[in-house]
């Protein structure tokens, strides 16, 4: 018998509210070790092959302590949780952690890993259109492979990463599918149930999380579209958490109809394309993503990318989360606020920071912003 | 130029002429339609120094912008356009530039095209997007990816050697002209000598005094950024290592008016908008700065026609190594100019100067048991800057070295 639409979202909200259980309970249930992929980006794919369950690390609501011997106040608040929650010993469970470098703070933060799994590094080849650049990638994904091999004692075949990438994209369009039929379920998927729906893929095996989606998909068709009479948006950043941010937006009626955000959209949008070989597929998939600030590009596609999102959902206007002392989002700030005025697009723009307790300033702005649309 | 004899002028008086003209030249062939680069400071200079496009660089005209107190407006002006003050400095003063054109320095002329590497930082990514975007002109970019093992491997040499090619197309179609491989060879025989005389010359401060302060170095540093595919710049350096040699052997301390007393190493970029007060309180106290990263940073040594040597030596510099190899780089520097302290800069501007500052001092101070302080400052935002922390710190490092002489350590 098929599911409810309440039944599933209320079963993905409590994955996303408690993530450390669901992942114990998804390890305990499929006897898989967990894998941890540090944010934004990372190969999931090697290690869902490797028969392990790939866990993203966001960081998350905590209070920081150990980590103010280890970085400045300056780090953005992602990583700065990420590095207390490693130094707390969160994440001891993982059998290992996979680490990026596009940025200046991933750099560091991966050299100076303050947990006890082993870490394992690798950096994305920015000048990304070339030939070389996929070269370059599928040798780091081939040593991520090797490592991880190591570190689990058995072997990641040819095989297996083949199964995982084609298995991976149809999970991505099954996650594009979702997002456009929520745009015809807003009341039902508000900005909250949203987020966790999407944010629940990180804990969960992802063949079960897909299952879920595709029948969260089909209840939710059966149930038929919804009206809906308050206002608008499309969010782009790199998260929008704390959850109060977007209860304030619920609080003033406001629905998500679309995102750019890099722990949401941008995760799947872009599949790993026909390749000679997997890693070399999944190299490709990184040369392919656009529109995200953090893979270079002189062309700045983020910007008509977003402006034809918010006219595409038939958004009111666009709300920029603004990951605090986020370098590649903030550089792309006044590029955006320059083309969305032009383009005659209302845009706000709201610093967030995992940490935040007080949210009334936010608020009032976010009432300002919506009063106007 | 015919009028200039080189002969009869100091290394110094070298330094201002060859820098200034370089940015006249620059200004001149921008006015009868030549083409002008805006390039980050570490990135190969070769590729377009072949193809007579005259080359600026915005990190060091944002120096001499902030070293003359005049970066408060345009970090302003960068503000009101929606510029985060967490940016780094000189990517706020040089965008902020680049729309008002107008600066208490040196202007520049705006760029046709734009080549950038990013092997001292991720921040250039983002800042030459922006220009490229804003602008609308080609971009230009030698990616060199992160080292974060303590190898640099053949597949990142292999990466960066591929862009060369990547490069060299673009230069064609951008001046329509066949690339010309001839003067590029003779560029990097240049640019090799360069990287050369300069370290040569810098290394001098490993001399006891040192007849080299750190804070000249700041100084000379911008004929190295500037002018490193120019014949003139290794002219320099080699005068400036003559003339050092000479105060070595004399022992003539590069504190002007004041005794070598400390040794430090300085971790970090200068403060230049208060390189005056840093400087002077240092020698007030008799220390002097002799050991750093820039000697080495532009220490680009490669076989003249050798790409892949070429590749190697931008992927392998100070800023893109592993924790483990920028660890190893600062114990020889101190170990190499015999410094008995060490101060870093805690640059609100530079993630990367900063971020692993923490596991550097560790292990440091484990290691060579060098005392260490930190101060917070900005390469660019005066803002950013206590003089009296700064004050309070040197004292404290300096009764730290005291104590360690008294130990018989040190030095």
């Amino acid at each position: 018998m098929k599911r409810s639409v309440n039944e599933i979202i209320e079963k993905l909200m409590a994955v996303a509210a408690n993530p450390g259980q669901a992942v114990k309970e998804a390890c305990a249930k499929s006897g898989k070790q967990a894998v941890g992929i540090v944010a934004p980006y990372g190969p999931e794919e090697i290690a869902y092959a490797a028969g392990c369950l790939p866990v993203g690390l966001w960081g998350g609501q905590v209070e920081l302590k150990r980590v103010r011997a280890y970085l400045p106040a300056f780090a953005c608040s992602i990583m700065q949780s990420v590095v207390e929650l490693a130094a707390a010993g969160t994440y001891d469970e993982l059998s290992a952690v996979v680490i990026p470098a596009p940025c200046d703070t991933l750099k560091c933060i991966g050299q100076k890993w303050k947990g006890k799994c082993p870490a394992i590094h690798f950096t994305h080849p920015m000048n990304r259109k070339l030939d070389c650049a996929n070269d370059y990638l599928t040798f780091e994904y081939q040593t991520i492979r090797t490592k991880l091999e190591a570190i689990l004692g058995r072997k990641i075949t040819d095989e297996a990463l083949a199964d995982a990438v084609l298995f991976y994209n149809h999970y991505r369009a099954v996650m594009r599918e979702f997002t456009l039929v929520a745009r015809d379920h807003l009341a039902t998927i508000s900005p909250t149930v949203r987020h966790s729906i999407l944010k629940a893929s990180y804990f969960m095996d992802k063949a079960e999380y897909t299952k879920d989606i595709e029948d969260l998909i089909y209840a939710l068709r059966r149930a038929g579209p919804e009206n809906w009479n308050g206002k608008r948006v499309v969010l782009t950043g790199i998260t929008f958490e704390p959850r109060e941010l977007l209860e304030i937006l619920e609080f003033y009626h406001v629905a998500v109809t679309g995102d750019d955000i890099a722990q949401e959209s941008r995760q799947f949008r872009t599949d790993a394309p026909y390749h000679k070989s997997p890693l070399q597929s999944l190299a490709a998939q990184w040369q392919n993503q656009q529109g995200c600030s953090l893979a270079f590009d002189p062309f700045k596609s983020r910007v008509h990318d977003l402006v034809d999102l918010v006219r595409a959902t038939q958004a009111d206007g666009l709300v920029v989360g603004l990951m605090k002392f986020c370098d590649p989002e903030e550089y792309d700030v006044p590029i955006l606020m320059e083309a969305f005025e032009k383009a005659g697009i209302p845009l706000l723009c709201i610093e967030v920071d995992q940490q935040t307790t007080a949210f009334e300033q936010i608020k009032t702005r976010l009432q300002g912003f919506v009063e106007a649309l | 130029m015919s009028e200039i004899n080189f002969d009869e002028m100091t290394s110094k008086q070298m330094l201002e002429y060859l820098v200034a003209k370089n940015m006249e030249d620059a200004r001149q062939a921008k006015a009868k339609g030549g083409l002008v680069c805006w390039s980050s400071s570490i990135a190969p200079c070769e590729f377009c120094e072949a193809m007579g496009i005259y080359t600026v660089y915005p990190e060091n005209h944002v120096v001499g912008i902030a070293a003359r107190g005049g970066a408060p407006e345009l970090l302003a002006h960068a503000e009101r356009k929606g510029y985060s003050n967490d940016i780094c400095g000189y990517a706020r003063v040089n965008l902020a530039y680049m729309d008002v054109q107008k600066c208490i320095s040196e202007e520049m002329p705006l760029p046709d095209l734009v080549l950038l590497c990013n092997n001292i930082c991720e921040t250039l990514l983002k800042w030459y997007e922006n220009i490229a975007h804003t602008l609308n002109i080609p971009l230009l970019i030698v990616d060199v990816p992160y080292n974060h093992e303590s190898e640099v491997t053949e597949e990142n040499v292999a990466y960066v050697e591929a862009q060369f090619k990547r490069i060299i197309e673009q230069l064609e179609d951008i001046t329509n002209r066949p690339f010309d491989y001839d003067k590029f060879e003779e560029v990097m025989k240049i640019a090799s000598q360069n990287a050369k005389d300069w370290y040569d010359a810098t290394a001098l401060c490993s001399a006891v005094p040192s007849p080299l302060s750190g804070f000249d170095m700041f100084n000379y540093m911008a004929l190295i950024v500037c002018m490193r595919g120019k014949a003139e710049c290794g002219i320099t350096f080699r005068k400036l290592k003559a003339e050092l040699e000479e105060k070595a052997a004399n022992k003539i301390c590069g504190l002007k008016g004041a005794e070598e007393q400390h040794r430090i190493m300085w971790d970090g970029i200068a403060c230049w908008p208060y390189l005056s007060h840093t400087y002077k309180v240092l020698k007030n106290h008799g220390v002097n700065m002799v050991g750093s990263t820039y000697p080495s940073a532009w220490a680009l040594m490669y076989t003249p026609g050798d790409l892949n040597g070429m590749a190697r030596a931008y992927t392998s510099m100070g800023n893109n190594l592993s924790l483990k190899g920028q660890i190893d780089l600062r114990e020889s520097i101190i170990r190499d100019t015999k410094c008995g302290g060490v101060i870093m800069h805690m640059n609100r501007s530079c993630k990367m100067c900063d971020f692993l500052q923490h596991e550097i001092g560790e292990a440091v101070t484990s290691d060579m048991r060098v005392p260490i302080t930190t101060f917070d400052g900005d390469q660019a935002d005066p803002r950013n800057y206590s003089k009296a922390q700064y004050e309070t710190r040197i004292e404290a490092l300096v009764e730290m070295m005291n104590e360690r002489k008294r130990e018989g350590g040190g030095q």
